[in-house]
């Protein structure tokens, strides 16, 4: 038996002897899904005890070092955990800003003392994180923001940084621990070389958070407001003046995110066209509505050849073949896709799809997810942005 | 299979952009197109292509070929595509060939070392009506002496005019737009009652109408089974239309590059066009509509090697992916390049025109389409 099959037995003997019932049932609603946090309401005592066993074995962020709390695993071990996790259906334990946008970026920039702290934390979902970065004038042209932080010299309580201003977008900032925030440290700097990144508490005397209720009549946004905030300067993650080549690495993260993993056609997710011909039905082997059978059509074709070109970039990344610049790619495609995908859906239900509350709901939230993926290219760099950023990088068209 | 090229196929792909590049470039496009070159291609350009290997690239090696695979035969196609390179590749090294190797053990003896060889050329007589429509076979063989009589009229044969063995598909059995009852025969061009018309097409390529009258085949000639001959021809048609959509990835690409490279040298309002965003943007998302047809083009090729079941689900994604993509790429060009786009002397005109040929061959994205979205179950 090699290694990695003496791995999986062992993999497989923990999963099933420590995952509970529930933790392996599909998740139904946002309720299900676990932050972690210091306040955090676990919806039941199998969720709570599924994020405590993995949190222990640090298979939260299984390719994160042990040392700073992960499962220490290889790239081969953390693809049989989640083959053997997907075998059993079991839910993530955990979902985390944490995990996957602070922790790359503080494994690369960090100090040790700041990755000893944090790392850990997050592994085990005891620090929930919120995103500092847009601003009410500093949307698309982030670099302009200016939430400032002045450097105080104080013997006694400590140098720390003031910080004063306000961020918008900050994903779940009234339900947050800590943020990792861009602040402007150096007002006489060219733009994008006065920012610096600070991590700090939201408890924090002089934070205060304030819902946005969007279109689809959900709050996931906070606009969050920093009067006088004392920072000490150990807060400070990488040097100050650079915090743009951090928020940019981030950034990159933020965009695989949005633009890979759940923004497609692919997934456990029922296909267009399997929807369609559930409540539109058949006609002689064709869908009943052939006019929207030809947009459907064109959809999936699309769908199915921005899924194989994620396979591509990924098989050439790793064999280093790679093109570079790709992410932003991704992110454009991927949800300019996932927003026609939801058009369609909401043409294929017709006026049934139009229900905002009550029974009459069916099979979930539609015209609520519909709205929420308006967001999908405007989050994380517009598509507009994406574009400037392939015109610039990719194709190196002059003054972009 | 990873869907990237193995370290062979990326030697294969350097070697046939050299080849191309140097062999038949645009120039030579633009010279046969010049001469009215009444068979379209270059017949030394083929005979240099067989000693590269490219000219069997899909016949076995006990026939003499180098069996490189579909992934090999696509890249070859990318590279013409790329320099509108003119050859019997498509008509003789990927439909011929497939055609063969479905053929008895004495017809693979005879033509596929000859295809190998490049001195033997196809001809696939299968289309008549304009639009793609592989079933509508009207074309009549009537039992005669120990074979069949053939009567009836094919409107566009690539490579037509130059092949010395046309493969016509001719109904044996059934009504037009049945599936079965259409058989595959090979059919001499001198035979009495074969009239070939050279056809005069707007990407200046060698295509024919060939009008069979009373032509008299012996059952030898026969394809495969008679009557089952349709399940050889979507064979040989998949084989095609990813080639097909790799030579469109190919012209899509160049006809990118020289777009970008005018944004960045042509100045207007005192500036490089390529600096204002609604040019930027339609250039960044063309880029991204490339990529996709290189993913889908490059899965269907794999396909076929793997002779997945999947394969023409993934051919049909891939033709109708990189012709949407090949007719955005060129009108784009075109568009981009202003006035000089139209003018004759440059060249983004030719891989206009080569993109709406190679868009209508064996269906467009719309046949496509519904193709895919019948195979999904819609």
């Amino acid at each position: 038996m090699s290694d990695l099959d003496a791995f999986r037995a062992e993999t497989r003997a923990w999963l099933e002897a420590n995952c509970p019932p529930d933790m392996r049932e599909p998740i139904r609603g946002d309720e299900d899904i676990c932050w972690g946090g210091r306040n955090c309401q676990f919806k039941s005592e199998g969720q709570r005890l599924w994020l405590e066993r993995m949190g222990a074995k640090g298979w939260t962020v299984p390719e994160w070092p042990a040392e700073y709390g992960g499962g220490g695993l290889s790239r081969a071990e953390a693809k049989v955990l989640a083959e053997e996790m997907k075998r059993i259906k079991a839910r993530s334990p955990l979902s985390s800003f944490g995990i996957w946008m602070l922790g790359p970026a503080l494994l690369k920039y960090g100090n040790e003392a700041q990755k000893k702290e944090h790392l850990p934390r997050i592994a085990r979902g005891e620090i929930r994180w919120c995103q500092g970065y847009s601003e009410p004038g500093a949307g698309s042209d982030l670099a302009s923001l200016r939430t400032s932080a002045e450097e105080v010299v104080d013997p006694v309580g400590g140098d720390h940084y003031l910080v004063n201003g306000s961020k918008v977008w900050t994903s779940y900032a009234d339900k947050a621990d800590w943020i990792f925030c861009l602040v402007r440290t150096d007002a006489q700097a060219p733009k994008h070389l006065g920012i610096s990144f600070l991590l700090f508490d939201m408890a924090s005397p002089g934070v205060s958070t304030s819902p946005i209720k969007l279109i689809s009549g959900s709050s996931p946004f906070c606009q969050t407001f920093f009067d006088n905030v004392k920072v000490p300067k150990d807060n400070l993650m990488g040097t100050a003046g650079k915090g743009w080549e951090i928020a940019k690495y981030l950034l990159t993260h933020e965009r695989d995110m949005i633009g890979g993993s759940d923004s497609t056609g692919g997934g456990q997710r029922d296909s267009v066209s399997n929807v369609a011909k559930r409540l539109i039905g058949l006609d002689a082997a064709i869908l009943a509505d052939t006019a929207l059978r030809t947009d459907i059509a064109r959809h999936e074709i699309n769908a199915l050849a921005f899924s194989l070109t994620m396979e591509r970039v990924m098989a050439e990344t790793k064999s280093g073949q790679g093109t570079g610049a790709l992410s932003s790619m991704l992110k454009y495609y991927g949800t300019e896709l996932n927003k026609e995908r939801m058009q369609l859906l909401m043409s294929i239900r017709g006026s049934d799809g139009l229900t905002w509350e009550g029974e009459e709901k069916g099979d979930g939230d539609l015209a609520r997810s519909w709205l929420r993926s308006r967001a999908n290219s405007i989050e994380g760099g517009t598509s507009e942005v994406q574009l400037n950023i392939i015109a610039k990088r990719v194709l190196d068209l002059p003054g972009a | 299979m990873p869907l990237i090229l193995t370290d062979d196929q990326l030697m294969i792909r350097d070697s046939a952009d050299g080849f191309f590049k140097d062999e038949a470039p645009v120039a030579q496009h633009r010279a046969l197109r010049d001469a009215a070159d009444p068979v379209g291609f270059k017949r030394d350009v083929w005979t240099r292509m067989a000693e590269m290997g490219f000219a069997g690239v899909l016949v076995p090696e006990a026939h003499g070929g180098a069996d490189m695979g579909h992934v090999a035969a696509g890249i070859i196609m990318e590279a013409m595509g790329k320099n509108l390179s003119a050859a019997p590749m498509l008509s003789t090294a990927v439909l011929g060939a497939t055609a063969l190797k479905q053929g008895t053990p004495e017809q693979q003896a005879k033509y596929l070392p000859l295809i190998a060889a490049g001195a033997h050329l196809f001809a696939l007589a299968a289309d008549e009506a304009a639009r793609h429509k592989p079933a509508h076979v009207a074309c009549q063989a009537t039992p005669s002496g120990n074979g069949f009589r053939l009567n009836g009229v094919k409107g566009f044969v690539l490579d037509g005019a130059a092949a010395d063995t046309l493969i016509v598909a001719a109904r044996t059995s059934g009504e037009v737009g049945d599936t079965a009852g259409i058989t595959l025969f090979l059919v001499n061009p001198k035979a009495d009652g074969v009239t070939i018309d050279r056809r005069s097409m707007v990407d200046s390529r060698g295509a024919a109408r060939v009008t069979l009258n009373d032509v008299q085949v012996d059952g030898a000639d026969v394809l495969g089974t008679v009557g089952e001959g349709h399940a050889i021809l979507e064979k040989v048609l998949d084989a095609g239309r990813a080639c097909l959509a790799a030579e469109m990835l190919g012209l899509s690409g160049t006809a990118f590059g020289m777009t970008v490279d005018y944004l960045k040298q042509r100045e207007q309002f005192g500036q490089k066009i390529g600096s204002f965003q609604a040019l930027q943007h339609r250039a960044a998302h063309l880029f991204c509509e490339v990529e996709l047809a290189r993913s889908a083009t490059l899965k269907a090729l794999q396909a076929l090697d793997e002779g997945s079941d999947r394969a023409p689900m993934y051919v049909s994604l891939a033709k109708a992916k990189a012709g949407e993509v090949a007719i955005l790429a060129t009108n784009e060009g075109v568009q981009m390049h202003g006035g000089i786009g139209m003018t004759d002397e440059y060249d983004i005109g030719f891989f206009m025109k080569r993109a709406r040929a190679a868009q209508e061959t064996f269906g467009d994205a719309a046949f496509h389409s519904d193709r895919i979205a019948r195979t999904l179950g819609y």
